[in-house]
């Protein structure tokens, strides 16, 4: 050990002197090297939209899914090391099946991301495992409490947002939710602004190629999460091809 | 069979001392505007003896849910024992009040499971904030089904056609108190193991309110 502060990141089970682990913070930087997700919440719904890297073309178009099904009522976004996140998915989708066997109703998304939370953190405190790669984002739609959204970190910690970005160009996303007027927003205009964000944050340069992502749950999909139907969704991806392109174009009529 | 009925009667004090204690009983849960009316009455018998002639089979679960208990007073006070701390333990991690279909859940799940041991019948009656006042019914083999009126106990059977022929959908709170004061007289004059004085409950957004109408304040009906 040549200086204070090193030494003390092998274990999660071990603070550095300065009161940090950091198993959990290289677990975020994990996160940060995935592709963007986003996550919306409008007054009618939540919108999910994923930027999903595809690193090699002899994948077949739509594999490696990043946005999950939980229940019939929740959906979820994944950023991070995927087959970390898929653990995160299969335990999300216990406790909730488990709930709605003891107490015969679904899940209130709020107690659902306690559980979910509690079970990553949890991988935060020993040394015999590491802590999760991955950020995951929670919504659902219901007639009693309206719309809901949780982001939850490698670290355990959650909180509900308004609109949410994790992954590579989470600053730039973010920046551009900022823009929006997220109550007023149903998850029609809401699907268009998802979509036209993650191209505008997409970096052509390092990444080429990639596959738009895009679900929902809204009180137009009566509460159900779906994926966004195929023609809405190529739609909204037209326009934010064109947004884009009309960014570029203006950018050289600059020069 | 005949031998144990004749027995029982050339030496009463066998039975009394063996039977269990059971709420041959008559119960009733109703809808009306704005929350649901419970009732009972109040006999609980031990074989032939009156064990207890006031006893309260409207029984508190959480502040907005109540069950009223038939079959066995053993077994259905231990349910609704159980189901109370579960419901109690659900309130803390949920942060707000339980549902009434979450504690049907719970008494379905226990009497199902256990239904080759337990007597129980129960109806579940409360009020949430999602669908307001409502009614669980529990029978013994552990169903449930919800319904806007229902009625149990060894009382309800000789009342089914009076129930059919008076319940109304979204009554007044006066008018459904005063169809279930007349449901439990009634099947109390004809059940023999039924009777003493009618309990009620009015469970409301507000929260519970009982009374007790005694044995000379009930309805008169024909009585010969």
């Amino acid at each position: 050990m040549s200086s204070i502060g090193t030494g003390y990141d092998l274990s999660a089970s071990q603070f550095s002197p300065d009161g940090r682990v950091f198993q959990v913070e290289y677990a975020a930087k994990a996160v940060e090297n995935s592709g963007t997700v986003i996550g919306l919440r409008g007054k009618d719904g939540v919108v999910f939209a994923v930027e999903k890297l595809v690193t090699s073309k002899l994948y077949e178009p739509g594999a490696n899914k990043r946005i999950f099904h939980i229940d019939e009522h929740v959906g979820m976004a994944v950023s991070g090391l995927i087959s970390d996140a898929r653990q995160i998915v299969e335990t999300a989708r216990s406790e909730a099946s488990s709930y709605r066997s003891q107490y015969g109703v679904s899940v209130p998304l709020k107690y659902l991301n306690e559980r979910v939370s509690m079970y990553m953190h949890a991988y935060t405190l020993y040394s015999a495992v590491r802590p999760y790669g991955c950020s995951v984002v929670m919504g659902s739609w219901s007639e009693n409490d309206g719309p809901q959204m949780y982001m939850l970190d490698p670290s355990g910690v959650s909180f509900s947002y308004f609109g949410c970005a994790v992954g590579k160009a989470k600053q730039a996303a973010k920046t551009e939710i900022e823009k929006l007027k997220l109550a007023d927003l149903t998850v029609k205009d809401l699907i268009k602004e998802a979509s036209r964000i993650i191209y505008l944050v997409h970096d052509e340069l390092k990444d080429k190629q990639f596959e738009l992502e895009l679900s929902w749950v809204s009180k137009a999909t009566k509460g159900r999460h779906e994926l966004v139907p195929r023609e809405l969704a190529a739609e909204a991806e037209n326009l934010a091809k064109q947004a884009l392109a009309d960014i570029e174009d203006s950018d050289d009529a600059d020069m | 069979m005949a031998a144990s009925v004749v027995n029982a009667y050339s030496d009463p004090s066998t039975s009394w001392m063996n039977a269990p204690h059971s709420t041959g009983t008559s119960i009733m849960a109703c809808e009306f505007d704005g929350g649901v009316v419970i009732g009972a009455d109040s006999r609980t018998t031990t074989g032939v003896y009156i064990a207890n002639r006031v006893t309260d089979k409207l029984t508190r679960i959480t502040e907005h849910i109540y069950c009223c208990r038939s079959g066995s007073a053993a077994d259905t006070q231990a349910i609704a024992d159980i189901v109370t701390y579960h419901l109690n333990f659900h309130k803390m991690e949920l942060g707000e009040a339980p549902l009434v279909e979450s504690a049907a859940a719970i008494f379905r799940e226990l009497c199902y499971n256990y239904r080759d041991s337990l007597m129980a019948g129960i109806l579940v009656a409360g009020w949430d904030k999602h669908k307001g006042g409502q009614i669980y019914s529990v029978p013994i083999g552990g169903m449930v089904q919800r319904q806007q009126v229902s009625i149990g106990g060894s009382g309800s059977s000789y009342v089914y056609g009076y129930v059919d022929a008076n319940f109304k959908p979204k009554m007044s709170k006066a008018e459904a108190m005063k169809f279930v004061t007349n449901t439990l007289t009634l099947a109390m004059l004809r059940d023999g193991s039924s009777g003493g004085v009618v309990r009620l409950g009015v469970i409301t957004e507000a929260g519970v309110e009982r009374s007790v109408i005694l044995g000379d304040q009930l309805p008169k009906f024909y009585e010969d």
